[in-house]
């Protein structure tokens, strides 16, 4: 601060104050050089730790990093450095089947399919033109390519289908499941059945579902399901949330960032995000995702309740008219959206949701 | 949160220190004081949107001597950057002008920019800020999809996610050009710039950043990994006759 006023002569009493702001600033740094050691500790002790663990017998599947996953163990009480960080609820560690490697998609014609099928998943409003309506892409919300457990991952459903769906009322195959992420989560036009766009997908599901098994739900698949929360799910405080841990990707608006080109994060809620009529949009299933994935690489650091009260948040804003609208909100809702997780239909602040936005596409 | 201990602690020993029979005139100076500053920063916040581009054109070009050298000595006249000064040019002004206040608050350790940013008034750094984010940044478009034996592409474009690793792109743009006012471009940083800054964040020399994003991720780098990165943005510059140092 000094050298604000450099030619300044300090009074007694400033002088008083400059020593014990001094003796307190010392004070200050012997704490905090406490800390950096202690962290150091910590983060060596449990980086050797695990290079212990998985260097004399490597197992097939990739070890997970559960102090690298973990927030920062700020000033534990009783540190131990060689004891690993209390484990995240780490999502690779439940997951038992683990995809073939991302970068072994074999050659030939049929690996040519699977590839068009990955970058159409990455790359979907871009690849997938016609069919999407909307600035979002698969990968936004199946995340890494649609391989990482907890976010709804590929190999996760794939082996789900055919199966009966409350939500069609009929058996669908998978590849007419895919056909609703393109009407619902898409916000656009689902691909005729047979279409290269949903047989590449197809592929792609089907080789990343190597030797899962059929028929079983493998731990990891979805999202995962939360307990109801401690107390009712607030737009308020999910509003905190959102300000303090969302909006510095997704805007404060929410309506994402784009770069070069690209929209890089995804719009959450208006015209450009899924419609009324996708899954994302009922609180239990977007709670889920949160928890687990958001803020992206430090999935996991947000409370259950925060979870919930920022899904809360995001879901209680307009968006895209579900694609069944009968022409009555209420009545849609009483048909389709029968559900204590979805705001369809529901009053929020005075405002009326369902009433879906204008000008998409 | 530093800042504010270091702020508040003093009045309240001044307020209680009974022994000290100035306390309570000492507690007066320093409550003014600290209002002041408090003011002075909230203004500095307030007014600093507004950054003139060419103001910082001169500043970047002759500096503010004796304090601030200009910048063009060490990031190049056009602020393409040199060996281990990273380019400034086409850089988010929010992010420029962050990275000048935590040098100058020390929440980023740098012996050799923390005199020059204390150098600067707020209204020099948001003027600076602005000169350079002006700048054309010469990153060129990203690639279409990573080569899978490109162990830095695909960390680029895919991450390790089963590490915890999103893909750089995920934050950075496609073609790690940056993305608002929090996230840097990165395409033009050579290795070992970028290493610099993942052993910041691993010693907590370089703060964490927004949410701690960027120290959660680094601590989960390797050498190798930043190496094979900067190696991958150096080739697709290379291979792309635009995507040179502006100018």
């Amino acid at each position: 601060m000094d050298y604000h006023r450099p030619n300044h002569i300090p009074t007694p009493e400033e002088e008083a104050a400059q020593e014990r702001s001094e003796f307190l600033m010392l004070k200050w740094f012997a704490v905090l050089a406490v800390i950096v050691v202690v962290m150091t500790a910590l983060v060596f002790g449990t980086r050797i730790g695990r290079d212990m663990r998985t260097e004399p017998a490597p197992t097939p599947a990739r070890a997970p990093a559960p102090a690298a996953a973990a927030p920062a163990p700020v000033a534990s009480p009783a540190p131990a450095p060689a004891a690993p960080a209390p484990a995240p609820a780490g999502t690779a560690q439940r997951a038992a089947f683990a995809p073939p490697p991302a970068d072994r998609i074999p050659d030939g014609p049929m690996g040519e399919v699977i590839r068009r099928g990955e970058q159409l998943f990455l790359h979907t409003s871009a690849q997938a033109k016609g069919f999407v309506g909307n600035a979002l892409n698969c990968v936004n919300c199946h995340l890494d390519a649609g391989r990482l457990a907890d976010s709804a991952p590929l190999w996760g459903a794939y082996t789900q289908y055919p199966a009966y769906r409350s939500k069609t009322k009929s058996v669908d195959t998978f590849s007419e499941r895919l056909r609703g992420c393109f009407m619902y989560s898409m916000n656009g036009k689902a691909p005729p059945d047979g279409h290269e766009v949903l047989v590449a997908l197809e592929a792609y599901a089907y080789w990343m579902s190597k030797g899962a098994p059929v028929g079983e739900k493998l731990p990891g698949a979805g999202y995962p399901k939360l307990s109801p929360p401690a107390q009712k799910a607030d737009y308020q405080r999910g509003q905190a949330v959102f300000d303090a841990k969302c909006a510095l990707c997704h805007g404060a608006d929410g309506q994402g960032q784009r770069s070069a080109g690209a929209q890089v994060f995804p719009p959450l809620w208006g015209p450009q995000s899924y419609n009324w009529g996708a899954g994302m949009h009922e609180i239990d299933k977007a709670a889920g995702f949160i928890k687990a994935n958001m803020p992206l690489g430090l999935g996991n650091s947000l409370s259950e309740q925060e979870a919930w009260d920022v899904a809360t948040y995001i879901n209680s804003h307009e968006r895209p008219q579900d694609p069944r609208f009968t022409g009555d909100i209420a009545a849609t809702r009483r048909q389709f959206h029968d559900s204590e997780f979805s705001l369809y239909g529901v009053s929020v602040n005075g405002k009326l949701l369902g009433q879906g936005t204008a000008g998409a596409r | 949160m530093m800042i504010r201990l270091f702020r508040q602690r003093p009045i309240a020993m001044g307020a209680t220190g009974a022994t000290v029979a100035t306390g309570a005139t000492a507690a007066t100076g320093a409550r003014c004081l600290l209002l002041a500053l408090l003011a002075a920063s909230a203004a500095a916040h307030a007014q600093g949107n507004a950054g003139h581009a060419d103001a910082g054109k001169a500043i970047a070009s002759q500096g503010l001597p004796p304090a601030v050298a200009a910048c063009a000595s060490c990031h190049g006249a056009q602020g393409e950057g040199m060996a281990g000064f990273p380019p400034l040019a086409g850089q988010g002004a929010d992010y420029l002008r962050s990275q000048l206040e935590a040098f100058a608050d020390g929440s980023r350790g740098s012996p050799v920019m923390a005199p020059i940013a204390k150098g600067l008034k707020p209204q020099d750094r948001a003027d600076v800020a602005a000169y350079f984010a002006s700048l054309p940044s010469g990153i060129a478009a990203a690639p279409a999809s990573p080569d899978p034996k490109d162990a830095g592409a695909w960390l680029a474009l895919r991450g390790r996610m089963a590490d915890g690793i999103p893909a750089c792109a995920s934050c950075h743009g496609p073609n790690g050009g940056g993305v608002g006012g929090h996230f840097p471009a990165i395409a033009k940083l050579d290795a070992s710039y970028m290493q610099a800054q993942v052993d910041g964040w691993k010693s907590g020399s370089r703060g964490p950043g927004p949410l701690g994003l960027m120290a959660a991720v680094a601590k989960r780098l390797s050498a190798q990994d930043i190496e094979a990165v900067a190696r991958h943005y150096a080739a697709t510059a290379a291979r792309q006759p635009q995507g040179g140092a502006a100018q």
